[in-house]
């Protein structure tokens, strides 16, 4: 096999902190929390609201990453559990208020902290009831049967299923409200100036970069621990996992499940965010994109993943926002940075096929995915498509 | 549920015209499949495209006087125009291969599918930016008359033919319903696509380029060694297949009046589905799945509900990749090594 390029680590990531990396991330730390702050003081909520979108896709983009990345599972149909957990942390919101006595109540403050799990595990929930029949499919009979899953969600939440999500319109229906969650008035008491308001964006941001934090932590972990491995051995040959005692289902159900839980949170984070939802921010193209933003990033990589979700979901807005204020009007018209936002999906669909063609790993890829993909070990790749084609040869005579 | 046994028969001829499109793409599928073992995600936008050049050599034709003033002009005004479009798409196909596909052909399966949502996200936004983000009007030229079995208000069965601009209550008096009706668009692509279905199999199962095309679907380095050129079949088949494509574009622009960036979606997951009942890379089984697709889809939108009727789609795919991915008439996929 490739030989000396590979080398055994038992911490993948245990890099150590140089002052190089330290200065690396008080960079990014300072840009993280600065900039919205800046933009909010010069007024300009439109960015602040865009640093939050990103944020949500982040979110997204390294939860569909497990399934993507780490068991080389493709998950099309991931708006789903978004989805699922949107309409769920605002379902259970109604009933929450209602328990407490309607949304008046000071207890109702407290729904989006009490729901966050819930919401989650109604994500997970139908990870694994997606999961359990569906996982034993081929890769890509595998995309598209989460594809058609996925729409069917769609489908459901606008034909008003149960009667619970109102159709296309959407939710918080007539009569009802998304109770904004606690906190948000007291910092805007606190913290705001004559000339600053702590925006309810502001706050939201703030929450949503806490959670991209948690997710970054617990993904980590979840990269070094057994279960991780697993991950990897399975993606890179499920027989041999198979025959080294990896239960390949569960393995597999775990990363659709945990996919989900991510997905889950990411939802009843943009539902009390905004406060509303409709069925039409769920649909297939939500998918698409987040899968464009693993796949560009590097999949199985966790800077990769982020770097992706700013890319495709920040950099088009961004240019579009900033050409507003002064501080690209120099250089470009917003006439050109509107088309910038139009033309954004036809220049990721060519980067998708150029990447696929020239640099498969992405941007940032995760070290063992490179060798995986790239062609300098030969030797595996060549092996590996004999091995498949033979399977093909025996078991499937294809009568045209 | 309203089940009314006498709306039975419309929904049988409803259904028909409706596989006829389905199987139309679906060969397209099942073609790259046989060949490739891959899912060409941008089929879909193969169809959006044929409709579109469809209409595009509509228009370019239409300035011609010689095809507007008979009827006989006008019937060579759609056929070229068809001929035309089939021609353009399939070379769009054969482009899309080559510079996407092609480069991926040893790389990990999931790979050429990411490339091709990319073409198919690409393509898409193409024409959404360059042709029209709105709904096309696609022109019918020629009357579509109804070919109709109805019942007068006094009970007596009538046959007769329906014009363009008639309503049946002219004909028969108030009272009278119509009880089958059959349109000269549904009878044409009925038509059509049968006829296209036995050329290609007679194309497939009697040329030497057929017998290469078996060839390669069971063994491409055998069949290369064979002396095969395995380039020039696999573009041949990216060629049939979106040339297939083209024509149950242009046909549901005339049938459902109107074409649009991403028409190709939903169709393109129903034939995908098509192909996968009848057995993915088995030509008569996508031919055969596409009809039992567009049956089982009339059926429900007319008996059970319309809002539903995608959905039904989508659980019969899961259903059939899960308990028989080989489809009608597949065989069953062993994984081994």
């Amino acid at each position: 096999m490739g030989g000396s390029k590979i080398e055994l680590r038992t911490n993948v990531q245990g890099s150590k902190l140089t002052p190089k990396l330290i200065a690396i991330y008080a960079a990014i730390a300072v840009l993280v929390v600065g900039l919205p702050i800046y933009f909010q003081s010069t007024g300009n909520v439109f960015m602040v609201r865009i640093f939050a979108l990103v944020g949500i896709y982040v979110i997204l983009a390294l939860g569909l990453n497990i399934v993507v990345g780490y068991a080389g599972l493709l998950d099309l149909g991931y708006v789903a559990f978004y989805g699922m957990g949107a309409y769920a942390g605002v379902l259970f919101g109604f009933v929450f208020q209602k328990l407490v006595g309607g949304a008046a109540s000071p207890l109702a403050e407290y729904s989006y902290w009490a729901l966050i799990i819930p919401a989650t595990l109604a994500g997970a929930a139908t990870g694994v009831m997606l999961g359990t029949p569906v996982l034993r499919l081929r890769g890509d009979y595998l995309a598209i049967v989460t594809l058609g899953f996925g729409e069917i969600v769609r489908i459901a939440l606008t034909n008003n299923i149960l009667e619970l999500t109102n159709g296309a319109a959407g939710l918080p229906a007539v009569g009802q409200a998304i109770v904004p969650a606690i906190g948000q008035q007291w910092v805007r008491d606190t913290f705001s100036t004559d000339t600053f308001v702590f925006s309810k964006d502001l706050f939201w941001y703030f929450i949503i970069v806490m959670l991209c934090l948690f997710t970054i932590f617990i993904i980590r972990r979840l990269d070094n621990s057994r279960l991780g491995r697993a991950w990897v051995a399975m993606r890179e040959d499920e027989v041999a996992a198979a025959s080294v005692g990896i239960n390949i289902m569960t393995t597999k159900l775990w990363a659709f499940s945990l996919g989900a839980v991510w997905g889950g949170i990411a939802g009843i984070t943009y539902a009390y965010w905004v406060g509303f939802i409709s069925p039409e921010s769920f649909n297939f193209m939500e998918s698409v994109l987040i899968v464009c933003m693993v796949v560009l990033g590097g999949m199985g990589s966790i800077p990769g993943a982020i770097i992706g979700a700013v890319i495709i979901a920040g950099l088009p807005e961004a240019i579009r926002g900033m050409a507003q204020s002064e501080v690209l009007s120099g250089i470009l018209t917003p006439e050109q940075a509107s088309l910038v936002g139009d033309y954004r999906f036809l220049i990721f669909g060519g980067l998708m096929v150029i990447m696929m063609a020239v640099r498969p790993q992405g941007i940032f890829p995760s070290t063992r995915r490179a060798r995986e993909l790239t062609s300098d070990d030969v030797i595996i790749a060549e092996s590996n498509t004999d091995l498949w084609e033979v399977e093909h040869k025996t078991d499937t005579p294809h009568s045209l | 549920m309203h089940f009314d046994i006498a709306a039975l028969p419309q929904q049988f001829v409803n259904g028909l015209t409706l596989g006829g499109l389905y199987a139309l793409i679906a060969l397209g599928y099942t073609l790259v499949y046989g060949i490739l073992l891959m899912i060409n995600f941008a089929h879909s936008e193969m169809f959006m495209s044929g409709a579109y050049f469809g209409l595009l050599w509509l228009n370019i034709l239409s300035e011609l006087s010689f095809f507007t003033q008979t009827a006989f002009g006008l019937v060579l005004l759609y056929m070229a125009s068809i001929l035309l479009a089939m021609v353009m798409t399939g070379l769009l196909g054969v482009l899309i291969e080559r510079f996407a596909y092609r480069p991926l052909r040893h790389a990990p399966r999931l790979a050429p599918l990411i490339s091709a949502i990319g073409v198919s996200l690409f393509l898409q936004n193409a024409v959404l930016l360059w042709v029209s983000s709105r709904s096309i009007p696609f022109p019918v030229k020629f009357p579509v008359l109804q070919y109709t079995v109805a019942r007068d208000a006094a009970g007596s069965l009538h046959l007769l033919v329906v014009g363009a601009q008639e309503h049946l209550t002219d004909r028969l008096g108030e009272g009278a319903n119509a009880i089958l009706q059959v349109s000269t668009l549904q009878v044409m692509i009925v038509m059509t696509t049968i006829s296209l279905l036995i050329v290609l199999d007679t194309f497939v199962s009697k040329t030497r380029m057929g017998r290469a095309m078996r060839a390669t679907s069971q063994d491409r380095d055998a069949a290369g060694l064979m002396g095969v050129d395995i380039n020039k079949v696999i573009a041949l088949t990216f060629f049939i297949g979106p040339a297939l494509g083209a024509v149950a574009g242009i046909f549901s622009g005339m049938y459902y009046g109107n074409i649009k960036y991403n028409m190709g979606f939903i169709p393109g997951i129903k034939s995908f589905t098509a192909a996968v009942i009848g057995g993915i890379g088995n030509l008569r089984g996508a031919m055969l799945g596409g009809f039992t697709l567009g049956m089982i889809e009339a059926l429900a939108a007319g008996f059970i509900s319309t809002g539903y009727k995608d959905v039904i789609a989508f659980m019969i795919l899961i259903l059939v990749l899960i308990f028989r991915p080989g489809g009608l008439l597949g065989e069953s996929v062993v994984e081994k090594v």
